[in-house]
């Protein structure tokens, strides 16, 4: 009963290690889980069947509209005056819009375009909300009470009315659009950021680098951001959900994607020109935008779940 | 490197004067109010004590009493407010910025919460190579054959470098924090509650391991516990806090066969004993506001032996019979027991 | 089993499983025992060892999606809590039969006085005018010797300290007078001397209530001082079952004895500390045979057969199935 484990500590600790499987027979037995917390994380996201479905749900459609131009049957702006608005057809499977062009063809078009605006909407956003959001949550101090006023000032104007603002500056364009967007989606991901990176700064592990002299910037990178990501990813993709919604906004407006580039905003637009006379027009830009951010949401909430669970196990 | 058997002797006579002298330390803390004046507290209050080379200074008192911040005020963790602290001839006290970060390798930290003191994120070789990242430069395969070794060296298996801490027990992610805090071969080491989280069986494994460690390295630790057993076994002396002060220091021996403060008594009397002889002294009450301590002597709203002295001023730090000081009124006025430990008096009796 | 008076709740063959990323995996395997009307029994484990588990079980407060009790019985005077209906026992629960948990500051709300708290408690079981409860929360809270209980009533939990936070969680547990208290680990967190304090309330209310109380705690001296019969578990099993003073004088099995013999002593200081070799096993990876086999210095042959908990003495019982030919050694 009372020998310990002292052998192991009188071995010559130049011996190379895990060479000779007899000396570790002292030794503890194996962790207790051996199971490695990222795997931990996928497996959970792949137990939960509504993530996976948006998961694989966006992975195609992110395929179909990356390889439009090889896959799709016409050209985006390829018109055909003669075969207007017609409905679905063998030629034509969803169809043709009042210049004749195929409906098929422009959604795949289209969602290039909008996913790609989205997508740079929310980079922009985290680019700048991201290390504003560790350097306010991990210094404090007056930087983090300017930053955060700033953030409140930008947050208490709704979004579209911003980004409105902004464009209205600058001038339409998809582009400016989204860039301007982003601007405005930065103080989301900064509180995000800044919040997680409180609770993390809080942590013993941190206070642990400062007392072995770790240098900031080096406990910022390699001990506060892997921490905050869970955090970051959720909102990455929740923010990717309404930016796709803000790209519809902003296109019905005419501010946004510019004829004849297509976008799913821009063809709902175009649809909502003709809603009177043809409201089939509308529905599927329409879909195709409820899929692709219904997908976001799923994801986030999929991966919100996975990552909430790595909290420490009960007893 | 041979490993010589901890014998338990008396520690080494310091040759150059104590590694760690910490002078008159104080640490205050501001606590900011909405629409009330900010409200201070000095958590640690004209505290001084040395600890000589190879020697185990054991700190302890309840929690609030200031120990865990006195030994985050000596890594310079918290900022002082007063008083000066030199560890190996230098006065860490004066060191700013890079200076500070370097001086940091020759003293390190074991932290009380096995589970939350290694990052979720990293895997263990990644926070075992921190320090050696960080100081030595190492290259990383350099600094893996080293982990390796360390990880070893704290009994347990290289093959585990590469898992990640939620994997481990809480014996065994001590032991990895600690081979975190030996890896760059410091001088002096503060084990901030480092055994309370765990189990018993397991809490021995870890003591023992930091024994050996000790005799081994030359190293000097500030052990800080709530515990008293535990801080007896591993302590050559040791220091009771109360309310930011120290009341009581000597030789664990004497201490705690011959305890001369009334608080240290009850303390000791608190160990749980199912065959116990005396009657336990059970304090009534709670520690005093720290922001609002009374006036004399922190202990005064507690002690059974409270006197009208105790309650005008603090009393000083006087010695006593086999070593160490103690403030208490006692040692100069009603009884006078100058230097006498408590147990003349009788337990029962008020003086 | 019980020397004197009834019993209270006995707890027969408890089997339960908790859900993990393995799967469905047991975590408390076939625990009997039980406790007598007044008496004090200690359930001693270290972290892991199911002791938590089986005491959540008593008042089904394990959550459902995530654990199931496959088999067992829990009978509180004779009615089993196992499949009883949920407004039954929520009649039974917090009235005839209360929990103190480890954690004084999460088990309070913020954000009502600590009077109200115990107020409604009360007023949920005994019913009664807002004033009496309120009457009867003050009460309580002097019982548990909380200086100036009358004001300190209309307290927020973050005015008390942690100590005080404890009994007011013992006030709360105790206002509907139960017949038998749990308390899971209540002063684990807590100061020695805070500790101490509430050891002594919980002994003094058992004198003054009569009330069984389930001790559960990792601490064998401090459930040695306070317990009249004491339940060791290990890796999910009850390993042995002794009067307290018994256990700690001459222990009936090697894990209890391994427990004692690592507490720690105000002893000679230098000497390596005696541990317990390796760890716990994890519950997906269980030993055949003997659970704490692999770490028992006195195993032999027969370990290998699955032991079975038996009587070795009136009043006293023991899964080693080696005990007979060992002599162990008691608390130093």
């Amino acid at each position: 009963m009372t020998q310990s484990d002292s052998v192991d500590i009188r071995k010559p600790a130049a011996a190379p290690p895990g060479k000779d499987a007899g000396k570790d027979a002292g030794k503890e037995a194996g962790p207790i889980e051996p199971v490695s917390r990222t795997r931990a994380v996928v497996r959970r996201f792949r137990s939960n069947r509504s993530a996976v479905i948006g998961a694989l749900l966006l992975l195609a459609i992110i395929v179909v509209t990356a390889a439009a131009p090889l896959i799709a049957p016409y050209g985006p702006a390829q018109v055909d005056i003669s075969d207007r608005l017609s409905g679905p057809t063998a030629e034509h499977w969803l169809g043709t819009d009042t210049l004749g062009r195929d409906t098929l063809t422009r959604l795949m078009h289209g969602g290039r375009v909008s996913l790609a605006a989205a997508a740079l909407a929310v980079v922009i956003a985290t680019g700048i909300g991201l290390p504003l959001g560790l350097i306010s949550g991990y210094f404090g101090g007056v930087v983090d009470w300017l930053l955060d006023r700033a953030a409140d000032i930008l947050m208490a104007f709704p979004a579209i009315i911003l980004t409105i603002a902004i464009i209205a500056m600058v001038g339409p364009g998809l582009t400016t659009a989204m860039v301007s967007l982003g601007i405005v989606y930065a103080p989301r991901m900064y509180r995000v950021v800044r919040g997680s990176t409180l609770e993390v700064r809080r942590e013993v592990y941190i206070e642990a680098s400062t007392s072995i002299g770790t240098p900031h910037l080096t406990i910022l990178r390699k001990r506060v951001l892997p921490n905050i990501m869970p955090a970051a990813l959720v909102q990455l993709s929740f923010l990717l959900a309404s930016a796709l919604l803000a790209e519809v906004t902003v296109s019905l407006l005419g501010l946004g994607a510019l004829p004849p580039t297509a976008s799913w905003g821009s063809m709902l637009g175009q649809a909502f020109l003709e809603m009177r006379t043809n409201p089939s027009l509308a529905v599927y830009p329409g879909i195709a935008i409820a899929i692709a951010t219904l997908c976001f949401n799923l994801i986030g909430d999929g991966l919100r779940d996975a990552f909430g669970r790595e909290t420490r196990k009960a007893s | 490197m041979t490993f010589t058997k901890f014998t338990g002797a008396a520690p080494p006579a310091a040759e150059d004067g104590p590694l760690v002298d910490a002078r008159g330390v104080s640490v205050v803390f501001r606590k900011r109010r909405t629409l009330a004046p900010a409200r201070q507290v000095r958590a640690v209050n004209d505290v001084t004590f040395q600890i000589a080379e190879g020697e185990t200074f054991g700190l302890v008192g309840e929690s609030g009493s200031g120990k865990s911040t006195t030994g985050r005020a000596l890594l310079r963790l918290v900022p002082t407010a007063g008083g000066t602290i030199t560890v190996a001839g230098r006065d860490v006290t004066a060191l700013r910025g890079g200076s500070l970060r370097r001086a940091r390798r020759s003293m390190q930290m074991v932290f009380q919460d096995p589970y939350s003191s290694l990052d979720p994120s990293s895997t263990v070789a990644g926070s075992i190579a921190e320090p050696l990242l960080v100081h030595e430069k190492m290259s990383a395969k350099a600094a893996r054959a080293r982990v390796d070794e360390l990880i070893e060296m704290v009994g347990l298996r290289a093959s585990y470098a590469d898992r990640y801490p939620h994997e481990f027990s809480g014996g065994q992610r001590q032991r990895l924090a600690i081979a975190r805090a030996i890896a760059l071969n410091p001088r002096f080491i503060v084990c901030d509650e480092a055994v309370s989280a765990l189990d018993v069986s397991t809490q021995n494994q870890v003591i023992n391991l930091l024994e050996r460690l000790r005799a081994e390295f030359r190293l000097t630790y500030l052990f800080i516990a709530h515990d008293l057993a535990v801080v007896r076994h591993i302590s050559h002396r040791v220091g009771v806090m109360y309310l930011g002060r120290i009341v009581e220091t000597g030789p664990a021996e004497r201490v705690y066969s011959a305890p001369a403060h009334p608080y240290t008594r009850a303390l000791l009397s608190a160990i749980p004993d199912p065959r116990r002889k005396t009657e336990r002294i059970v304090l009534e009450g709670d520690l005093p506001d720290p922001a609002n301590p009374p006036v004399g002597c922190p202990f005064q709203t507690r002690c059974r032996f409270v006197m009208e002295v105790c309650r005008q001023r603090m009393p000083e730090h006087t010695a006593v019979d086999g070593g160490g000081e103690v403030a208490c009124h006692l040692q100069t006025s009603g009884p006078a027991l100058s230097g006498a430990s408590l147990n003349e008096l009788d337990v029962n009796s008020r003086p | 089993m019980t020397a004197e008076g009834k019993t209270l709740l006995e707890i027969e063959d408890l089997h339960v499983d908790f859900l993990t990323d393995r799967g469905w995996t047991n975590v408390v395997n076939g625990v009997s025992f039980d406790v007598g009307e007044g008496e004090i029994v200690g359930l001693v484990g270290e972290s892991g060892s199911g002791k938590s588990v089986t005491s959540l079980s008593v008042l089904r407060l394990l959550p459902s999606g995530y654990a199931r009790t496959p088999a067992g019985h829990v009978r509180y005077r004779g009615r089993d809590l196992v499949g009883m209906p949920p407004k039954e026992l929520r009649d039974i629960r917090g009235n005839e039969i209360s929990m103190i948990f480890q954690e004084p500051m999460t088990s309070l709300n913020p954000a009502f006085t600590i009077g109200d708290q115990i107020a409604e408690g009360y007023r949920r079981h005994k019913g009664g005018t807002r004033r009496a409860a309120f009457a009867r929360a003050a009460e309580m809270l002097d019982l548990v010797g909380i200086p100036d209980a009358g004001s300190r009533v209309r307290d927020y939990p973050h005015e008390f300290s942690g100590g005080m936070r404890q009994r007011a969680m013992i006030a709360m547990a105790l206002a509907c007078e139960p017949k038998l208290l749990i308390a899971d680990e209540p002063a684990t967190a807590l100061d020695v001397t805070v500790q101490a304090q509430i050891v002594a309330l919980l002994a003094r209310l058992r004198d003054e209530t009569g009330c069984g109380i389930l001790f559960i705690t990792h601490d064998l001296g401090l459930v040695a001082e306070l317990a009249d019969r004491v339940v060791v578990m290990y890796a999910g099993e009850v390993v042995e079952t002794a009067p307290a003073l018994d256990l700690y004088d001459a222990p009936k099995h090697p894990y209890t004895a391994g427990l004692l013999n690592a507490m720690p002593q105000l002893g000679v200081r230098g000497r390596e500390l005696p541990t317990i070799p390796g760890r716990p096993p994890e519950p997906w990876r269980m030993p055949e045979g003997c659970r704490f086999g692999p770490r028992c210095g006195h195993a032999g042959e027969e370990c290998a057969a699955v032991p079975a908990l038996r009587t070795v003495e009136p009043g006293r019982s023991s899964r080693c199935c080696r005990i007979e030919q060992l002599h162990l050694a008691g608390s130093p």
